[in-house]
């Protein structure tokens, strides 16, 4: 077999593994940059936070990933992870929801798109909330909805700051308007946080839109973004169609939103932990002169 | 502004020729055999009163059947009918002194879209706000097809806050396509301006009651959508994203529209159901349009009694209520672990 065989062999194979899973990307040795071609070393761009050494591009990081990265080792405790979906609606579109859910819980092991816990960022306690964008397009139904709702509740009750990696397309559509009053439970949830004096850190990663631009992620009491992830809330085409004239090339991205005044700042993922750490200590409470003394 | 209430009379009192939608095409068929025999009958000078006596309250039968059974595709198409009473029509009949204010105070602009201001609501000042759609083409390009900019929720937002400050209830009148997809609205900072409100009409103090008078367009309605009491003309829909565009992203066919609006359960029987809605009110026969000033009496007294209701509650309580209202929404399951 000449080596182009090989290639070729390789190609045709299966993605879908024997026992049913999608081969994970991090199970391929190399991973190719979606920005600027380079190979990396999966093993050395994982290292990395997923994002290319060679020019800065921030790949796609899951739930998984993103806790082991912001939260200190043995501190994570996972919040609510009973909770899964329904199908309120019987909802049918050319698949039904129901069946959707199955087998997307089968391909990525999470019962919904959010996974929430409490645990500490250099020593300091949070609860955090990350979105997952493979589930269903990180999209908000009933439980991103009640998850949230229940950890900012649990920040508040335990006045802890909260943190919330957002990742997602938007409300889902398949639970109509249950989705849509999610976005009002979980701002009502973060109105008590914040008339408890307690700090919200929303981190937009890529995508941020919709419904869930349009309530907990720019409600932060300081707002975060990964470098060029798109933050919206009409998608560019939409906004295409109602604008005869070409948008610019950096519409909606987290440089544009930082230039126009909604985020307050732009933080590399490599950068990341230690940027909400320091956050969290600068809103602590200034020791006085006798407690240091 | 006070055109408006002109407007709004004249519509209710004067004969135009009415815009019909294709569902009601077999009552017309019946009122124009109607209008045929009597004028035969006019011009053979035969008595004919007993039959057309007959055929009108079939024709009365039919409206009350085609209104009573249609498909949320069709109840779109009536919340959405050109000649629906607006937020500037209901506002002004139903007020026994309106004035509107304007501007957001910030963003350089005033949003026809999103009107709101004072008026006197059975001797007592009340901030009245809605999305306003136009009258005709010319009216609708002034108010955007009723598709609010960042300002617009911004002016809601001051508006509302003025009436924490004074102890005025807050009454909001749903009526949009959706919030505005456009370059300068998401420039402006469209999905902070809605944030922005939905968490702070959370904070507010006075009773705040919400109706859908026509469309519910997803977070453009949700926008000025947060209350105490949530009311629903019969005729008008609420959904979370509009059926068309819904169809176009998961059908991939934008003419899937009427199944879309089947599947997402828009109707105001369908929110009853899943607990999102408080109240729902029964349209004059023929939908609001056909008596404008009828339907103006029923969400009159509905606002009332509600409003009644929660001005009975402390700050504090209402406050609680509200919160535990949107706190129970949502479907889902919650396995319990088995302790080992």
């Amino acid at each position: 077999m000449s080596l182009f065989d090989w290639f070729a062999n390789r190609r045709k194979a299966d993605p879908v593994q024997p026992d049913g899973r999608e081969r994970d990307i991090a199970d391929g040795l190399w991973t190719k940059c979606e920005a600027c071609s380079v190979m990396s070393y999966t093993k050395d761009l994982k290292a990395n936070q997923r994002v290319c050494s060679e020019c800065g591009h921030h790949h796609r990081v899951f739930s998984d990933e993103r806790i082991q990265q912001l939260i200190d080792p043995e501190t994570w405790v996972s919040l609510n992870a009973q909770i899964t979906p329904e199908d309120p609606l019987k909802f049918r579109d050319r698949k039904a929801y129901s069946d959707r859910i199955r087998e997307t819980q089968a391909k990525t092991h999470l019962q919904d798109a959010v996974q929430t816990g409490v645990g500490q960022i250099d020593g300091l306690p949070v609860a955090l909330g990350v979105m997952d964008f493979r589930f269903m397009g990180g999209s908000m139904g009933s439980v991103v909805g009640e998850k949230l709702t229940r950890l900012i509740e649990q920040g508040t009750q335990a006045q802890m700051p909260v943190v919330i990696v957002c990742a997602s397309g938007g409300a889902r559509m398949q639970e109509g308007m249950l989705s849509l009053m999610q976005m009002a439970k979980i701002s009502g949830a973060l109105e008590r946080h914040r008339e408890a004096r307690l700090l919200y850190i929303p981190v937009l990663s890529h995508p941020t839109t919709g419904g869930v631009t349009a309530s907990f992620a720019m409600l932060g009491d300081i707002i975060l973004a990964e470098p060029k992830a798109t933050i919206a809330f009409a998608g560019r085409r939409v906004v295409e169609q109602t604008l005869r004239e070409k948008l610019p090339d950096d519409f909606q991205t987290a440089e544009y939103l930082l230039s126009h005044g909604f985020v307050d700042a732009i933080i590399p993922r490599t950068q990341l932990k230690s940027t909400l750490a320091q956050l969290i200590r600068l809103h602590q409470p200034t020791p006085t002169l006798a407690t240091v003394s | 502004m006070l055109g408006y209430f002109g407007d709004f009379v004249d519509m209710a009192t004067t004969e135009r020729k009415p815009i019909l939608l294709d569902f009601e095409k077999p009552l017309v068929e019946l009122e124009d055999r109607i209008q045929q025999i009597r004028e035969l009958a006019e011009d053979n000078a035969v008595d004919v009163s007993a039959q057309i006596h007959q055929l009108e309250s079939r024709a009365d039968q039919l409206r009350q059947e085609i209104f009573t059974s249609l498909t949320p595709a069709q109840r779109l198409q009536v919340a959405r009918h050109p000649r629906r009473p607006s937020t500037l029509d209901y506002i002004q009949a139903m007020s026994d002194e309106w004035i509107e204010l304007h501007g957001d105070r910030g963003s350089g602009t005033d949003d026809q879209a999103l009107v709101g201001g004072i008026a006197r609501f059975n001797g007592r000042a009340v901030v009245m706000l809605g999305n306003q759609k136009g009258r005709d083409m010319k009216d609708n390009v002034v108010r955007n097809f009723g598709m609010a900019s960042p300002g617009g929720y911004r002016k809601a937002l001051r508006l509302m806050q003025h009436a924490n400050r004074f102890g005025m209830p807050i009454f909001t009148f749903i009526d949009t396509p959706g919030a505005y997809p456009g370059f300068e609205a998401e420039e402006m900072g469209q999905g902070e301006a809605i944030a922005y409100n939905l968490r702070e009409m959370f904070a507010l103090e006075v009773p705040i009651l919400c109706t859908v008078i026509g469309e519910g367009g997803s977070g453009g309605a949700l926008g000025i959508g947060v209350g105490d009491c949530l009311i629903m003309l019969e005729h008008s829909v609420y959904t979370v994203a509009s059926p068309e565009a819904c169809a176009a992203i998961l059908w991939k066919d934008a003419t899937r529209a009427p199944q879309a609006a089947e599947a997402l359960k828009i109707t105001a029987w369908d929110l009853k159901n899943f607990g999102i809605l408080d109240v729902l009110l029964n349209e004059p026969i023929g939908g609001a349009h056909a008596n404008p000033l009828k339907t103006t009496e029923i969400l009159k007294d509905a606002l009332q009694e509600n409003l009644n209701r929660l001005l009975a509650l402390a700050p504090q309580d209402l406050k609680q209520q509200r919160y535990e209202k949107f706190r129970r929404i949502g479907v889902f399951a919650e396995a319990h672990t088995v302790s080992a």
